[in-house]
């Protein structure tokens, strides 16, 4: 084969859903074929049919959307706070003197290990589960942004102060717009971190949500429920990545025309 | 009175690593009059771009100074335009709206820009292109927007580095002649910094030459060739006899760098 030559969009979507369909007939030779303790791990069919009856009788969806306001909910409260405090710290050297060594500091704080600090701090209600969406996304996003509107080209500024901009239209005029593809990027993949945060938060201490259901499945070692979870939470993530993906596109033509 | 005035000005970069100092450019004194085109000729690396770059304000000068209409200059502003080497069009702006930056950041009514905008995108050819992004124009489309975008603001004075230099031999005949008829018909002050001797005699009625790193003024050629100029007078009697001397001149001094190099590295 040869390196870095393009494959055609026919052949690029037959090869991903293969991937799909073996890695699916491996789970279910392995289950269906009696390889491993059903015990263990259920196979495609139990789990569709788990997952059925979860839905309909266990009024799994309302689980499922309690949980996308969490991640939604406190994405968003990160993202107020992380955005403007990201491209404060890339526009004006001394903001990022002042706070970088601190963010990059708290950035190596694990969310999941603030936690227990948070139960005690705000309960076990809605607001827990946003401050650990929020602890672990907000540090993330200022560093990355900062970054990036640091390196803004620098003679996009200058040409703009030859054309009569003054410090705070460079930053509101050129800066901005110039990085806003990227910020919205950024905004993306966190999301993606803060599905894994979510679930963390609803597997300590909690009553709903998809991680709740998960870890109430364990005890009754109904793991076509648990595998049925996941498979959703991938779902979802991979929708939410798609439709922010075609946002981006449709607020920001020029970056790819 | 000059339109514009440089009083030795040098430049002098502080060493890397606690190296020796640079010195960029040696002091240089400049009169230019006003609706003169100049262009400044000198080889790679002579500090042709850091005066002009000191005269947009975007740099500051070691010791001398710049005087704009007898009015020091201290930072970059709209009264001295400028095109950079560098595609430096704002990529999320259409080309009506890179034209009409300069405008908006007066403060400009949108009406009024949009009369001015229309006139500058026709001067420049570039008529049914007002709604593309810069990536979707070519090199040379480009750069004719980034002249309108210049020239929209009207400004005391135009300054061009190396404007054409990553153009195509073609693209950049065009261009040079675009540019000079523009520059024919409504005059304006134009400082103009190149390597290539044809266009800086093409362009220009005086020649600054300067010499190899450290640079400084080596001659100073007035350009008399009659207006307007077509581009078959780059093969005319007169053109050539400019161009085997300002050749001798340049040659020298690209020598001069060609032998420094080994030196410094």
């Amino acid at each position: 084969m040869r390196p870095l030559h393009p494959v055609s969009p026919g052949l690029r979507t037959v090869l991903g859903i293969s991937f799909f369909v073996l890695f699916i007939a491996f789970w279910a030779w392995i289950t269906l074929g009696g390889h491993v303790n059903r015990i263990f791990l259920a196979d495609p069919l139990s789990m569709l049919r788990d997952g059925w009856r979860l839905l309909v009788e266990d009024r799994f969806w309302l689980d499922i959307l309690i949980t996308i306001w969490r991640v939604f909910g406190g994405f968003l409260l990160a993202s107020v706070v992380a955005v403007p405090i990201g491209i404060a710290m890339g526009a004006w050297k001394p903001v990022e003197a002042f706070l970088e060594p601190f963010v990059s500091f708290a950035r190596y704080l694990p969310a999941s290990a603030f936690i227990p600090l948070l139960i005690l701090w705000a309960g076990i209600g809605e607001l827990e589960k946003l401050l650990v969406i929020f602890v672990g996304s907000v540090f993330q996003i200022i560093l990355i942004i900062a970054v990036k509107v640091g390196s803004t080209r620098r003679d996009l500024v200058e040409a703009a102060y030859t054309l009569g901009s003054t410090n705070n239209s460079i930053v509101k005029r050129v800066i901005m717009p110039a990085n806003a593809p990227e910020i919205a990027e950024t905004l993306r993949l966190v999301l993606g971190w803060a599905w894994t945060y979510v679930i963390v938060a609803e597997l300590i201490g909690s009553s709903s949500g998809i991680g709740y259901m998960i870890i109430n499945s364990q005890s009754r070692l109904a793991t076509g429920q648990i595998i049925f979870g996941i498979i959703v939470i991938g779902l979802i993530g991979l929708l939410s990545d798609f439709a922010f993906k075609a946002f981006n596109r449709w607020l920001f033509p020029w970056s790819l025309a | 009175m000059s339109k514009l005035l440089i009083e030795g000005v040098s430049r002098t970069f502080a060493g890397v690593r606690g190296g020796q100092p640079v010195k960029a450019l040696m002091p240089v004194d400049l009169a230019v009059a006003a609706n003169d085109f100049i262009t400044i000729l000198g080889p790679s690396g002579c500090g042709k771009s850091t005066l002009l770059r000191i005269v947009a304000g975007l740099e500051a000068p070691s010791e001398g100074r710049v005087l704009l209409d007898g009015k020091a200059v201290t930072r970059p502003g709209p009264d001295r335009g400028m095109v950079f080497q560098s595609y430096t069009l704002f990529p999320w702006l259409t080309v009506a709206e890179n034209i009409a930056f300069g405008l908006r950041e007066r403060g400009m009514a949108e009406k009024e820009r949009d009369g001015i905008v229309a006139s500058y995108v026709d001067l420049v050819g570039l008529k049914g292109f007002e709604n593309h992004w810069p990536k979707q124009l070519s090199g040379g489309m480009q750069q004719r927007t980034a002249i309108a975008r210049a020239l929209a603001n009207d400004p005391e004075i135009l300054l061009l580095d190396e404007p054409f230099g990553a153009l195509d031999n073609q693209t950049r005949g065009l261009m040079q002649e675009l540019l000079l008829g523009i520059w024919e018909r409504r005059k304006k002050t134009v400082l103009f910094v190149t390597h290539d001797i044809e266009e800086a005699i093409f362009m220009a009625s005086r020649v600054i030459v300067m010499t190899a790193r450290p640079g400084r003024i080596k001659s100073d050629v007035a350009i008399d060739l009659p207006h307007p100029r077509h581009y078959t007078l780059k093969t005319s009697p007169e053109f050539s006899g400019l161009k085997a001397r300002l050749t001798e001149d340049i040659r020298a001094e690209a020598m001069r760098t060609a032998q420094a190099q080994p030196a410094r590295a």
